[in-house]
């Protein structure tokens, strides 16, 4: 079994998929709430082009989006320039680019569920809250927010596991740097390339299987927990 | 307490005017279903803009649309007990009678939480979560997380509707009580008479989004043409008096008034308590002179107070007797065969047995507003 053992270099990426998921799906959360609920309450004009918007990622081929985001948010993109210059925020050749990559990739997954909880929740409850004293931010913070809770975790596992997988779009926009953008999907890429390197490669694989089936058994167990509390009838 | 109410609103083809002033404890909203009652109830609630029109409660105005007045629902402070409860599921009971509690200034909180509990009857449950509730225990929860908001006015949207008979009873006694103990007006839908004549001391019966009658529930349940065809039948004189006697024998009770002694069917009340019952109009058999050999055991004395006859074969006659009015339901045959007319002293004749469950109840205590 000794072939098993990662080396520090595959630690490195595993660390670092880990890290970008992260911060892919905590980062694009609250962004995520607003557009989530704009779709699923607002009525406004451009509604259609908001929705169009956030399913982008989903249609377009990843490399697309990906070299989007390199003509936008690279060092010389409108978007990059102005972030470099007056806040010091680097994307490009960064892992924060890959988080960035990721979070694009993994917003229609986190939009869409928490949507579809948003949409689920009985507004008479709100109403009622209303009649209790509650102002609407109060009755969205007090009601909205736990009932949905669910709906946001899902979409907070969905996302993360789409970062985790998230290979085209990274690549494109932020290379594969080892320690710096190097993710678990572009190491096993890498490792693939090289002669002797079945080995790493298979490695990587049962890793992201192992991740993968962990997120996806911690989301059931939450949304069993969440489920029997609420129980709504 | 008044509650001043005129508004029109129109929601597609169907349009809402109304109008009526209620001073009393508990308004009744009466009317068939689709006679806007819960739209009426929804826009003093806030829950719905009137086009226009003017609604204050207490002379504190919530809806003034002339002068550009428009209170949001959260900041009027009416409770709201819906038909479905509408409970909070993902909260505790205890959390759910204490959400509206928060959200009310301390100087504004008459409510005192161990004593709504007490009333309800509401102790055992407040560590379950809704969804482990029966549908009477939702709806008592429903009333004390209302009440505990401290509101200056509550609504109750026919808050029985969902339960079958036997909940209905478990429940009623709980709004008598907060009727007469709680100092807060309720406003409250219904489409059941026998709901209206128990608990409502003023009603309004809406009919097409109308208000065809408002007034003393006493006067205005007597109104018979003007209740909803269904419940026609049920309609009649509501007369206040006192237990005077409980005759476990025969299994009766016998109530006392100015109007004199009537025999219901046992009422577990004590002695001297007050009560209130329905006399429904056709259950009421007029005599001219009394009536000798016969099964029923309430011969009431009286003179002819009113004379109306109906459209139909059918005439009303108000009978006054020691003050109270019986109102009897009879044939324009009946009517013009005893040759009946105004102060005729006549006997009004009622069965025992036609005093069904509900039409007997605990009468109103403390000062009389309605």
């Amino acid at each position: 079994m000794e072939w098993l053992a990662l080396s520090p270099e595959e630690w490195t990426a595993v660390r670092l998929s880990i890290k970008v998921a992260l911060w892919a799906m905590i980062g694009s959360l609250p962004l995520g709430i607003v557009v989530a609920l704009l779709l699923a309450r607002g009525n406004f004009w451009g509604k259609s082009v908001l929705n169009g918007l956030v399913h982008m990622s989903l249609i377009l081929p990843p490399v697309v989006t990906g070299y989007l985001l390199l003509l936008s948010f690279g060092r010389r993109g409108p978007i990059g320039a102005f972030l470099d210059t007056h806040f010091g925020i680097v994307f490009s050749f960064r892992w924060t680019g890959a988080a960035l990559a990721c979070a694009v990739m993994g917003f229609p997954l986190l939009v869409r569920a928490i949507r579809l909880s948003i949409e689920s929740v009985d507004r008479r409850l709100e109403a009622a809250a209303g009649t209790l004293g509650a102002s609407p931010l109060w009755t969205f913070a007090t009601i909205t927010l736990p009932l949905i809770l669910p709906g946001i975790l899902a979409g907070m596992i969905l996302c993360f596991a789409k970062a985790m997988g998230e290979f085209g779009a990274t690549i494109t926009f932020v290379s594969n740097i080892p320690g710096e953008t190097q993710t678990l999907p572009s190491a096993i890429y890498t490792f693939t390339q090289v002669p002797g390197g079945d080995t790493g490669a298979l490695r990587l694989t049962l890793v992201s299987i192992a991740i993968a089936m962990a997120a996806l058994v911690a989301s059931e167990v939450l949304a069993r927990r969440l489920g029997r509390r609420m129980d709504i009838e | 307490m008044s509650l001043s109410v005129d508004i029109s609103h129109s929601q597609g083809a169907f349009r809402l005017e109304a109008a009526f002033e209620s001073p009393g404890r508990l308004t009744a909203l009466f009317g068939p279903s689709g006679s806007g009652k819960t739209s009426l109830v929804n826009i003093i609630g806030g829950l719905i803009k009137p086009e226009s029109g003017r609604i204050a409660v207490d002379g504190r105005v919530l809806v003034d649309r002339k002068a550009g007045i428009f209170l949001p629902r959260h900041k009027r402070r009416i409770g709201y007990v819906f038909q479905d409860a509408r409970l909070f599921p993902h909260l505790t009971v205890s959390q759910n009678l204490r959400y509206g509690r928060w959200f009310t200034p301390p100087s504004e909180r008459y409510a005192d939480i161990d004593a709504v509990v007490g009333l309800l009857g509401i102790g055992h449950l407040m560590e379950r979560r809704p969804n482990l509730l029966s549908g009477g225990e939702k709806q008592r929860v429903a009333i004390g997380r209302a009440l505990l908001a401290s509101p200056r006015l509550i609504l109750m949207d026919e808050p029985l509707a969902a339960l079958d008979d036997a909940r209905k009873a478990e429940i009623l006694p709980y709004i008598e009580r907060l009727r007469d103990e709680a100092k807060v007006p309720i406003v409250y839908v219904s489409h059941s008479i026998a709901e209206v004549a128990r608990l409502a001391t003023d009603v309004v019966i809406l009919s097409d989004g109308k208000v065809v009658a408002a007034g003393p529930a006493s006067e205005v349940l007597q109104k018979l043409d003007l209740l909803p065809a269904g419940e026609r039948g049920e309609g009649g004189a509501l007369l206040e008096m006192t237990v005077a006697e409980q005759d476990a024998g025969h299994a009766i009770t016998v109530l006392r008034s100015a109007a004199g002694d009537i025999r219901v069917p046992v009422f577990g009340g004590a002695v001297g308590q007050r009560v209130r019952i329905r006399i429904r109009a056709r259950d009421v058999i007029v005599a001219t002179k009394k009536p000798e050999g016969l099964s029923a055991l309430n011969i009431v004395a009286g003179t002819v107070a009113s004379v109306r006859e109906g459209e139909g074969a059918h005439a009303d006659i108000g009978i006054d007797c020691g003050g109270q009015t019986v109102l009897a339901r009879i044939t324009g045959l009946s009517l013009r065969t005893l040759g009946l007319r105004v102060g005729q002293p006549v006997y009004a004749v009622i069965k025992t047995v036609s005093f069904e469950p509900g039409t007997v109840a605990a009468g109103l205590k403390g000062e009389h507003s309605g």
